[in-house]
């Protein structure tokens, strides 16, 4: 395990310190082989796929749930990982965003056919798929400063009570709210985005995964391009500041309480982007799909990753979806290898699989430096 | 009459029943070193913890010129100008010296959670904001630097500059928990330094030090005041406060008992009292 450990590190210091052409093309070979995954079916390499030996789940709708979950750990590590704010919530977030593309999108929910009674549209109204995403995207980021006003005043074990308890209302009131959220049976025909039909079905349908994969591609890309702006700017600064010492921050003049709100408002929006593409993938939402549980699961892959690195936190929910699902044949022996699993990883490497750079020369250097005390 | 630059009015501060600060008054100049001392309990650290912002005056007033500071949230206190350091060094471990003192820069300036995603807002190319690599640097003679690019290569020449003014620009990039002592303490002032304050206050920075860094130190806190800062010191080492104050203000038990330039507090009966104990009271 250490000796991985050292490689990966090695590796990623040889490729810090590359030629910028070098690492374009690397960035450029792994993307290459991202969009290319669910077609993959070179012999030797199939292995990976979860389907291989012809019973497991099917691989590039794994694919698809695997990078919902990359963004959403992208989001949470802003929140968890460079804030430092623990939120146990985060899946409120997620069914937001589902539950806003379903109930503004889908003719068959009680909100559209609310609006088309009151105006005299006509029946079957709904707002449109590309309409869908800014609203989500509004409601979330209200969510979020609406969550984080009250709470944020609140510290670490505080808040990560507070938090769970909003994801636990949010699922509660969609359940019982029958008359706005359809209640336990949720909302059908939830939208999907528009495109040509390719012999004789849409171009987004429920077959063809691999196409719902490269859209989700695509909005991870755009996803990470923002989490990472935002990390090497002057709010990314200000977040690592009121995480590493929130009162030292505001003496050197770090608005905190606003930043702590940008980071529960940016963190929401990311939530609620994954949550409106997995409805509209499943094209239905239920309140069972939000339950607690998967909060935990979005901490446990932003903190198994690596807090505060993006690509700890893409790593993470890669093996959390991935892992699962590729060793469905042990049936009920997966939970359990599961957990030893986590538990493994967290005793032989604290710091997370791939820890932010800094952090793994910190460890690093206390290792050393602990060993001198024994010596 | 030089010009005043903090007042403190009147300042008490109240815990429940201890009284911290009792009617406390003085004034600090524009340009001067001020050193303010006592025994160890005698409220020193509270009047900092005042005039930042942390604690709320129970009653009396703090002017900085001429406004108002009571009750202010720290970090607005901080954009007026006052800047502290921490008798128990409080850097931001896990960052880098570098982003320690783009933090206090960052008080200054203006890129929001939006103009960091989108980078629209732009200011005009000048020799210091110019991009390093020549092709990002032609496109931006004419479409303009975005304004967080501005202020991230213009904040990174000038942390680079106050790391430099302090004598710790060789380990810049290392975290600040991994430097040793002397560096963290001289990294606090740089970083207090960055958010550009008329008003230094140094909480015991010497705390730690051996006697070669302590004159080091002491030069470092005339050099401060000779780009025209202000400093307020905390101190209590002796030797390092009669050597560069210009004026020194004597708390004990939360009561001022003396104020006036070194030799003359240092041959006040009753700051001697405070610091030896008062042989009749003692008798």
């Amino acid at each position: 395990m250490n000796q991985i450990a050292a490689m990966t590190d090695k590796l990623r210091n040889r490729f810090a310190d590359a030629p910028p052409w070098v690492r374009w093309i690397g960035v450029a070979a792994v993307l290459g082989f991202a969009v290319y995954l669910p077609l993959l079916d070179i012999p030797g390499l199939n292995v990976i796929r979860t389907d291989y030996g012809g019973s497991g789940s099917d691989w590039p709708s794994v694919l698809f749930l695997v990078l919902i979950y990359m963004i959403v750990a992208v989001g949470l590590n802003i929140v968890v990982g460079l804030a430092g704010l623990l939120d146990l919530g985060y899946v409120g977030f997620y069914a937001l965003g589902a539950y806003s593309v379903a109930l503004f999108g889908s003719p068959a929910s009680p909100v559209t056919v609310w609006i088309a009674e009151k105006f005299g549209l006509e029946t079957g109204w709904a707002v449109p798929f590309a309409l869908c995403i800014p609203i989500a995207i509004m409601l979330t980021i209200v969510s979020g400063v609406i969550l984080g006003a009250p709470t944020l005043r609140l510290r670490g074990d505080y808040l990560a009570i507070v938090t769970m308890g909003f994801g636990e209302i949010i699922r509660i009131t969609a359940r019982n709210a029958e008359s706005v959220t359809g209640g336990a049976a949720g909302v059908i025909n939830v939208p999907k985005p528009p495109g040509p039909e390719i012999d004789g079905r849409d171009f987004f349908n429920t077959v063809d995964a691999e196409r719902w994969y490269w859209l989700v591609l695509a909005v991870l890309l755009l996803a990470i391009v923002v989490a990472r702006r935002l990390e090497h700017s002057r709010v990314g600064r200000a977040w690592m500041a009121i995480r590493e010492d929130e009162e030292a921050a505001v003496i050197m003049g770090v608005a905190a309480f606003k930043f702590k709100i940008w980071a529960f408002a940016m963190g929401a929006a990311l939530g609620g982007v994954a949550g409106l593409l997995y409805a509209s993938k499943y094209t239905f939402v239920t309140p069972q799909t939000f339950v607690l549980n998967l909060s935990f699961l979005f901490v446990a892959m932003v903190v198994i990753g690596g807090a505060g690195n993006i690509w700890g936190a893409l790593l993470g929910a890669f093996l959390i979806t991935y892992l699962p699902e590729r060793f469905r044949a042990f049936e009920d022996w997966r939970p359990f290898a599961f957990g030893v699993a986590l538990v493994v990883i967290m005793v032989l490497r604290p710091q997370g699989l791939l820890p932010s750079r800094k952090k793994a020369l910190e460890y690093k250097a206390r290792q050393i430096e602990a060993e001198g005390i024994k010596a | 009459m030089t010009d005043v630059v903090l007042e403190v009015d009147h300042l008490t501060l109240r815990f429940g029943g201890v009284v911290a600060l009792n009617d406390v008054n003085f004034q600090i100049l524009k340009g001067e070193i001020l050193g303010l001392i006592g025994p160890n309990g005698a409220g020193k650290t509270t009047c900092f913890n005042a005039m930042t912002g942390v604690y709320a005056p129970s009653d009396g007033d703090i002017r900085f010129n001429g406004q108002s500071v009571a009750g202010k949230q720290p970090h607005k206190i901080t954009t007026m100008g006052i800047a502290r350091t921490f008798q128990n060094i409080r850097l931001f471990p896990e960052m880098s010296a570098l982003d320690n003192v783009m933090v206090g820069l960052d008080a200054n300036h203006k890129t929001s959670v939006l103009g960091a995603i989108f980078r629209l807002a732009r200011v005009k190319q000048t020799p210091e904001n110019a991009a390093d690599n020549p092709f990002l640097a032609s496109v931006e003679r004419v479409i303009g630097v975005s304004r967080h690019n501005h202020e991230e290569r213009t904040g990174r020449t000038e942390a680079m500059r106050l790391l430099t003014f302090v004598g710790i620009a060789d380990r810049a990039r290392e975290t600040a928990r991994n430097l040793p002592y002397g560096y963290q303490r001289r990294l606090e002032i740089a970083r207090a330094l960055a958010t550009d304050p008329q008003l230094l206050c140094l909480d015991e920075p010497a705390a730690g030090f051996n006697p070669a860094e302590k004159e080091g130190l002491m030069g470092l806190i005339r050099k401060i005041r000779d780009t025209g800062r202000t400093v307020l010191l905390i101190e209590h080492d002796m030797k390092l406060v009669m050597g560069v104050t210009d004026r020194i203000v004597v708390l004990e038990f939360g009561q001022k008992i003396a104020e006036g330039p070194p030799a003359e507090v240092a041959r006040n009966p009753r700051v001697i009292a405070a610091y030896l104990g008062d042989p009749d009271a003692a008798a």
